[in-house]
């Protein structure tokens, strides 16, 4: 590759990184910053007339459980919350479409995974949606607020069981969780701090006419209790402050991030240490991703060499890769969402904000077939990652949507080229760097139909790493 | 382990996991295998593992319900079933009344229910006690499914990827060996497009020295899609469209319904149809990979258990009724286990935290019904859990030695008492 071929190579590296996929018209205007300036561009705050156009749903129906509903209104209370939760993922989907800044709908997607809670047992949309808000406005934040906002989120608090905990019998739940898979990671607490944590986070109830987290004192444990070697009367606050202040927090949310946003590989240890001090005392996220971001793993051009299937590999952090042979470029595989939005993004298809639309239930049909519905993640641990996307029932689903956009989408570019020019308009169009030889001479074949390229381009093998 | 490198094996033990292929499974030839029923049918005899993954941890205590013991009682004031509501068992114990199917076969002689099965040091973490299930490694997480290290043993011919399959898209990691690893099969038909795309899609699917692992990844995964779908294709329409029929009406399309998600793996019922229909039509699999969620019941439990537990015993009543009219019958068994029980005493939400040991089902035709092992003390308890009394690794090695016709000891790494259900 020449000079120039590379600096575009990493520019889309970084596009699809912060974004969903990176189409060659994105990576061209991009390309025009330089890196430096395109990082300094993700953390800037700028107005976004696509994030206008697409406001979140309101009145979003959260019918009250009633108490002696007959069976008729229950039922019509359940479609009404089906429907509302279509809603929902309609406009998420065509928020991540439309946004001219996607990071912040993919920092918020990070956070969503991370914690991960699904529409399917907390029932109301709005309760999610008000999540979601929260993640969105938090989630480049400091990480103690969001994990504060999160212990006493209404739809967390269904989600974990939290609401109506008491210090008589207590719920576990959100506590183990809150350190296993929020803050610490596993081997970093132990049974007995689960226990001791779940009675920190007693009194806590849902006032479900406001939607409100309501503290009742005298459902709420006394104390003291012992956590992770302190001994106090906590509350929630308390509890937050004893999270923030061990060391593992910051080892995990570093690694967290780099996991879904630089590579799945073993994370080398230079590259860890530069990440948590970046996130330093402040446990500031937006520092964290600037550092993923510029780190030189993450902007190396070798291309990553993980030869191990991102499930059974013993590696450890300890004998992990070296800096000088790691590397973040196609270290990903495209998660369903990236897959879907950026193959709209780049064929110009804006699917409606409205949840009753066919192609909103072609969407949701076309993600659930692949893994990845947002707002049903499959449960608390959140979504697979890397290789664990390529299955041979997701390639069915792949073939199904890739159908459909590239008939519905804007092919014109691929079209207009002339016949011999048309399989470098296609990788253009989805923004590939390059194609094999082997994936050429299939596409050769098909290149009189623009969009069956189209559609054969989005199944390259190419197309499907990230 | 480190953590991350755990959890991204342990993130293919959710229900929406996917492919596990740790190893590298062998790209079989399409010619080969066009039909691999017909030229190499699994020979009568041969022993045939049904192995139910229950994700969530199910509350043993109330399925097998020790419904007249005053400590259950007093530990569940809200929780607990009465003892005429139970399904009796004898011993004192019962079923959950949602049970009938498998009450039935209980009286038939063909139910096995190992009681208090558990590992020591018992782990509370969904991700890290499934792992230690499906790895048979108790003492850390291992790095490979104890069936996919029982693959690895296997000839290493063309058949070997097709000898464990997984329903539902879903490998999970019980299936990946250090080797070689288990098939994924959607419950669906298979639609490939035709003419010159289904062509072009094709020659995708072929290696290229151009490709970064990843590419090289994603390439082998569509031509296993050709490869699968000429095994199980014919198969898997039959029953697909056998189970429209049965509803009456075309399925939903995956996804159409929010319920649907996060059991990306599909109902129960559906799964051991396809299993019934390949184990009919004598494709050469040994090992059947189904499963079903939602057993996490910190809250509500009582409503939300007897659904999912009427749907294991409905499910695998049918399965067992379909079975038992073919030729096969005999060498059929299957296991249905948790990664963890629950607490013995209920919390506020009328609901249970995570616990340890529980019971592990085990049915077929030639199955010795009855009771295994002891039922955990409910007044002897560990910080409040149970106390196990059999070794998980126990009930592994009899299937291993008795239904897959394998010496247990590589496969789990050492010696096991056999029990005698079977």
């Amino acid at each position: 590759m020449t000079d120039s071929q590379q600096d575009r190579a990493l520019i889309g590296h970084l596009l699809r990184r912060t974004g969903f996929g990176a189409s060659g018209a994105e990576i061209d205007a991009a390309s025009a910053l330089g890196y430096q300036a395109l990082v300094d561009d993700l953390f800037a705050v700028g107005p976004d007339p696509g994030v206008v156009a697409t406001p979140p749903p309101t009145g979003l129906a959260d019918p009250l459980p009633g108490g002696k509903a007959t069976p008729a209104q229950t039922k019509a209370a359940n479609a009404q919350r089906t429907q509302a939760a279509y809603e929902l993922i309609a406009w998420w989907i065509a928020r991540m479409v439309a946004a001219h800044r996607p990071w912040v709908e993919k920092r918020t997607f990070f956070w969503h995974g991370h914690f991960a809670t699904s529409v399917q047992k907390v029932r109301s949309a709005a309760l999610m949606l008000e999540q979601n808000e929260t993640q969105r406005t938090l989630g480049g934040g400091d990480f103690r607020t969001l994990m504060r906002a999160m212990l006493t989120d209404p739809a967390m608090m269904i989600w974990l069981d939290a609401a109506g905990s008491t210090a008589k019998a207590p719920n576990e739940n959100l506590a183990r969780e809150s350190m296993e898979l929020f803050s610490l990671g596993v081997g970093n607490y132990t049974e007995t701090d689960v226990r001791q944590a779940a009675l920190t986070l007693t009194g806590w109830r849902l006032d479900r006419s406001s939607g409100k987290a309501v503290f009742v004192a005298k459902a709420h444990a006394a104390g003291p209790e012992t956590i992770l070697g302190r001994t106090a009367a906590f509350d929630v606050d308390a509890f937050t402050d004893l999270l923030m202040a061990q060391p593992a927090n910051a080892r995990f949310i570093a690694s967290r991030m780099w996991f879904r946003l630089g590579s799945s590989d073993p994370i080398p240890a230079d590259t860890l240490n530069r990440l948590i001090s970046a996130y330093g005392a402040n446990h500031d996220l937006s520092a964290l991703a600037r550092a993923i971001f510029t780190d030189p793993v993450f902007t190396n051009d070798a291309v990553s060499t993980n030869s191990t299937a991102s499930t059974t590999d013993a590696a450890s952090t300890n004998n992990a890769a070296t800096a000088s042979s790691a590397s973040a470029r196609y270290a990903l595989v495209k998660q369903p969402v990236e897959y879907v939005v950026g193959a709209m993004r780049a064929l110009k298809v804006n699917p409606p904000a409205d949840g009753s639309a066919p192609e909103s239930a072609l969407l949701r049909a076309a993600l659930n077939g692949l893994g990845q519905l947002p707002f049903a993640p499959p449960n608390v641990g959140g979504w697979p990652s890397g290789r664990l996307w390529l299955t041979t029932a997701a390639t069915q689903a792949r073939i199904t949507f890739a159908h459909w956009v590239a008939t519905a989408g804007d092919v014109s570019q691929v079209a207009d080229a002339a016949p011999s020019a048309r399989i470098d308009a296609a990788a253009h169009l989805l923004g590939i760097d390059a194609f094999s030889d082997r994936t050429r001479a299939a596409l050769a074949d098909v290149a009189g139909d623009p969009a069956a390229l189209v559609e054969l381009a989005l199944l390259s093998p190419e197309y499907a790493v990230n | 382990m480190d953590m991350l490198t755990r959890r991204k094996f342990l993130l293919a033990s959710g229900v929406t996991g996917a492919a596990a292929l740790a190893g590298g499974a062998t790209v079989l030839g399409l010619h080969e295998l066009h039909s691999a029923a017909a030229t190499d049918p699994l020979p009568p005899g041969q022993g045939i593992l049904v192995l139910l993954t229950l994700y969530g941890g199910n509350d043993g205590l109330n399925t097998l319900v020790p419904a007249a013991d005053p400590a259950y009682q007093k530990a569940r004031p809200d929780l607990a079933y009465q003892p005429h509501e139970v399904l009796d068992l004898g011993d004192g114990l019962g079923l959950n009344p949602a049970m009938t199917a498998l009450h039935g076969l209980w009286q038939s002689g063909k139910l096995a229910v190992v009681r208090g099965v558990g590992y020591p040091q018992p782990n509370h973490s969904h991700f890290v006690s499934m792992d230690i299930w499906q790895t048979a490694s108790p003492s850390e997480p291992g790095t490979s499914g104890w069936l996919g290290r029982w693959l690895d043993s296997q000839p290493d011919d063309q058949l070997r990827a097709l000898r464990a399959v997984s329903l539902g898209g879903v490998l999970p990691p019980l299936l990946a060996g250090a080797k070689t690893a288990g098939s994924a099969l959607p419950l669906g038909r298979f639609a490939l497009p035709s003419g010159a795309p289904g062509e072009a899609l094709k020659a995708l699917g072929a290696v290229s020295p151009q490709d970064c692992p990843n590419a090289a990844y994603a390439a082998r995964d569509t031509a296993d899609l050709f490869t699968v779908s000429a095994a199980f294709g014919p198969t898997l329409g039959s029953a697909a469209a056998a189970s429209n029929k049965g509803v009456g009406k075309v399925k939903q399309p995956a996804g159409a319904k929010v319920k649907a998600a996060g059991t990306a793996t599909g109902a129960l019922a559906q799964q051991l149809d396809i299993v019934a229909s390949c184990i009919e039509s004598s494709v050469p699999t040994r090992v059947y990979a189904v499963s079903l969620g939602g057993f996490d019941t910190h809250s509500a439990e009582k409503g939300t258990q007897s659904a999912l537990l009427k749907q294991v015993s409905d499910a695998i009543g049918a399965f067992q009724q379909r079975i038992a009219a073919g030729s096969r019958a005999k060498d059929i068994v299957l296991v249905a286990y948790s990664e963890f029980g629950r607490r013995v005493a209920a919390n506020a939400n009328d609901g249970t935290d995570h616990g340890t040991a529980g019971p592990v089902f085990v049915v077929g035709e030639s199955v010795h019904g009855g009771f295994i092992g002891e039922q955990p003390s409910l007044t002897d308890l560990d910080n409040g859990d149970l106390k196990f009394h059999t070794d998980f690794r126990s009930v592994y090695a009899t299937v291993l030695q008795h239904v897959l016709g394998t010496d247990p000891a590589p496969v789990l790494g050492g010696s096991f008492p056999s029990l005698s259900f079977v």
